[in-house]
């Protein structure tokens, strides 16, 4: 397979000519203009999951996903999406043929995305993609080929980051997030947790844009857990829309009740997100907006840290 | 001796949700045998147990980033069945408005992301390249506008779960569900903006979507005949018109049922059980989901998948909305419904056997698709402003509960047991368990397996034809493949 620039310079031009870009654009557009346009091919691997960040990231609004898969997008620079088990055409040996070929093809280049936990009691039995001469390739060892040659790897969702559901008490199938799996396979390359459950599509796409415009994040713009302050630094708790009624004492005692959620079991004030001010889908609504309390899903040991889930902490 | 069999797998199968794999056997390009394999497990039920009773709704809508709204409605209907509570109008009429966006927005979402690159072809950049050389028979008008409709369902569906998170907080993975019902206070801007969005939909249902399928299974026409159903059908309905304790007793939109031999049947959740001669997992086999055991042996000998085998009174049913649109023009509760089936089949000059097929699938799903949202203006005009929204609820030390909903792609139970105030048991039996299932006790192939067995494949380094049958069932895997059970195996399977 190949991957060609699908826009010509000619069709760039004009595109960035009509495109209202800001002062401050301007330098990068230049430079975008000399060069040929910058090409991020990206693996995304789906492990346990159960597809809610691909389908989070998919309603993403301004760039919209056609504007993410199939343009520029920013300015000079594009994703190529080699390979992702939801959206791809190809199927079977041809599909996973597509991922081996480009790791290989753009090895220490590719932008490695990874979508759920990696199961990895027993060698990984528990969970695999394809086959390699009859036998399963087990997800573990697909992280570790894919892991190992990557420029950089985004983990979309607390599954991918810190284990999430699969790996909750029993974690009947050992399953571990990213960064713990390529410690216990001696993977150096670096990893930015974007967590959430699911991940906010403006939360992948900031992380993505930070990278293609201005390199790496470095360690003082993330946090203990590898998640970029800028979306992950304050408390749910501290923009809530209900701080008013804990102020004022008003707290709900039961669902549907108007009042602070504490008492029912709110993990606002343990939970760092923006999603108070972000708000999602398209800013209709967020979870307290809705009566329904904040269960903690950014954070490192989501479920068990916050559990039960009902029940004031 | 002598008959030379080839045998070709599909590993993984794409474009669907969750990990999938497809072996055949082929005997001069005829399916002879079919695999369906579930390939990942992660043992939801298990992390269940011990855990409060009310957290279920939030842990176990995680089965599936697509379709979390069924399984928070059913585990909420478990849920109330245990309590013995009901949820108060506007907790039922908001419950069946959130169900209604997401079966928009998982039918959409379906169609043209997941299965119509089967038979069109996209532009020739990733991830739309590379692909099977298939019989791809659309002219290029017909291939342009599909393009376009391809990326236009893209804001559809993103419409249809902004519709659904103005009622449920957030999608996916909804905050608002709970046990009695919701928690959201509907407010008059939620209802004038979810009437809009709604508009928004409906027409590009009526216009773009149902339109499309249709031609496809005008240029498709085979497509009405591969691929066929097994020939029984199961649904356990959707959208509560009340709120009856008994949920076989409940009036639906879609209607409870089974269809036999072309005849409507009663369903008696009793009569479900989970085969395992075939599943990896250790004895005992043909139990009913409140006493199911599952023990996980990765190593069990013929065992070929993660997934069960649920059966209906010993029989293999096919599960989803050729089934539910099928039940609901059998009981013949709702005659729009039965003119919009015939009108349909009379604009393709077939007849309603031509449902039970590849392209039938589809058509039903859209079908349905058109009379959720068509419907949905009167839900959302049912909301009251001011009225209860949850009905409160004491856990009980112990009590059994069941929940049966239909999820966008079929049929889909939950059973809680409780015990000394914690979840004691939980299994979900899922859509893609009953379509995707394995072979039973007793040999039989499941429906995925059925519809494959009798194909023919012309070229198989392009099995294009298996793709397109087991895409039309929607499989959804994540949600199909997490069954675990209380007792020793917890012990057994707690990570060193």
């Amino acid at each position: 397979m190949s991957v060609k620039n699908s826009i010509s310079r000619r069709e760039f031009l004009k595109w960035a000519a009509a495109a209202p870009v800001s002062v401050s654009f301007l330098p990068r557009l230049a430079l975008a203009l000399q060069d040929a346009i910058k090409e991020y091919p990206i693996i995304w691997l789906q492990t346990s999951t159960c597809s809610g960040c691909s389908v989070s990231v998919i309603n993403t609004i301004h760039p919209s996903i056609k504007n993410v898969i199939l343009e520029q997008v920013l300015p000079g620079n594009k994703l190529i999406l080699t390979y992702h088990g939801t959206l791809m055409a190809a199927t079977g040996a041809l599909s996973i043929e597509t991922a081996r070929q480009s790791a290989q093809k753009y090895q220490g280049k590719y932008i490695l995305v990874v979508e759920g936990a990696i199961p990895t009691k027993s060698d990984g039995v528990y969970g695999s993609i394809g086959e390699d001469n009859g036998n399963p390739v087990s997800m573990l060892k697909w992280i570790d080929f894919l892991g190992r040659n990557t420029m950089a790897t985004l983990t979309v969702g607390t599954c991918a980051a810190y284990g999430g559901l699969p790996s909750a008490a029993p974690n009947p199938s050992g399953s571990k997030g990213v960064s713990e799996v390529y410690e216990m396979l001696n993977i150096t390359t670096p990893v930015i947790n974007i967590p959430g459950c699911p991940a906010h599509p403006d939360w992948f796409i900031g992380t993505v844009a930070k990278i293609l415009l201005y390199g790496m994040p470095t360690a003082k713009e993330l946090d203990e857990f590898g998640r970029l302050k800028l979306f992950f630094s304050r408390t749910v708790h501290n923009h809530c829309i209900n701080r008013d009624y804990l102020d004022d004492g008003i707290m709900a005692e039961k669902f549907g009740d108007e009042g602070c959620l504490l008492e029912l079991g709110c993990k606002g004030p343990f939970t760092r997100a923006d999603c108070p001010i972000r708000q999602w889908n398209g800013g209709v609504n967020w979870c307290i907006n809705a009566g329904a309390l904040c269960i903690g899903c950014t954070e490192k040991g989501f479920p068990d840290e916050h559990s039960p889930i009902f029940q004031r902490r | 001796m002598g008959t030379v069999h080839q045998i070709i797998s599909i590993d993984p199968m794409t474009r669907i949700e969750g990990h999938l794999k497809i072996e055949v056997t082929l005997d001069n390009k005829k399916v002879v045998d079919a695999k369906s394999e579930g390939t990942l497990y992660r043992g939801f039920e298990q992390i269940l147990i011990g855990r409060e009773p009310v957290d279920a709704v939030q842990i176990t809508q995680r089965f599936c980033g697509v379709c979390p709204t069924p399984h928070a409605i059913a585990s909420s209907q478990a849920l109330d069945d245990a309590f013995g509570i009901t949820p108060p109008d506007n907790g039922r009429v908001i419950r069946n408005i959130m169900q209604g966006a997401n079966s928009i927005q998982s039918h959409v979402l379906h169609f043209y992301h997941l299965a119509s690159l089967d038979y069109f072809k996209g532009p020739e950049v990733p991830p739309f390249i590379p692909r099977y050389e298939a019989d791809y028979r659309v002219p290029k008008s017909v291939q342009d506008s599909l393009t376009e409709h391809y990326i236009q369902a893209y804001q559809a569906r993103l419409k249809a779960h902004e519709l659904c998170a103005i009622w449920s907080g957030k999608m996916p993975h909804m905050a608002s569900i709970v046990p009695g019902g919701v928690t959201i206070r509907p407010r008059i801007d939620n209802i004038t903006t979810s009437l809009w969005r709604l508009k928004e939909l409906t027409d590009f249902i009526d216009n773009i979507y149902l339109p499309d399928v249709i031609t496809l299974a005008q240029i498709y026409r085979d497509y009405l005949r591969i691929g066929p159903s097994c020939g029984k059908l199961l649904a356990y309905g959707q959208v509560d018109l009340d709120a009856n304790p008994d949920v076989t007793k409940r009036k639906r939109l879609f209607p409870m049922g089974r269809i036999v031999n072309g005849k409507l049947e009663n369903l008696d959740p009793k009569k479900i059980t989970e085969d395992i001669k075939y599943s990896r997992y250790d004895l005992p086999s043909h139990a009913h989901p409140t006493r199911g055991e599952t023990h996980p042996n990765p190593q069990k000998a013929n065992a070929y998948s993660w997934l069960k085998a649920p059966r209906y009174d010993g029989q293999v049913y096919e599960v989803g909305p050729l089934a539910r649109i099928k039940i609901a023009y059998a009981s013949q509760t709702n005659p729009k419904l039965n003119k919009l089936v015939d009108d349909t089949l009379n604009t393709l000059g077939v007849g309603p056997e031509a449902l039970c097929s590849v392209m039938g699938r589809h058509l039903a799903r859209a079908l349905e698709c058109k009379i959720i949202a068509d419907e949905m203006s009167n839900m959302i005009l049912q909301v009251k402003l001011d009225q209860p929204v949850c009905t409160d609820h004491q856990i009980p030390k112990s009590a059994e509960g069941m929940g049966l909903w239909g999820a966008a792609r079929g049929a889909l139970g939950h059973w809680i047991k409780i015990e000394d105030y914690k979840i004691a048991r939980y299994q979900a039996v899922v859509p893609t368990t009953w379509n995707a299932s394995p072979k039973d006790d007793k040999d039989q192939p499941g429906p995925v397996e059925q519809a494959m067995i009798g194909s023919v494949v012309e070229d198989s380094d392009n099995p294009f034809v298996l793709a397109r049958i087991v895409r039309s069932f929607d499989p959804c895997l994540a949600c199909a493949v997490h069954l675990m059970e209380p007792g020793k195996a917890v012990k057994k399977f707690k990570i060193c």
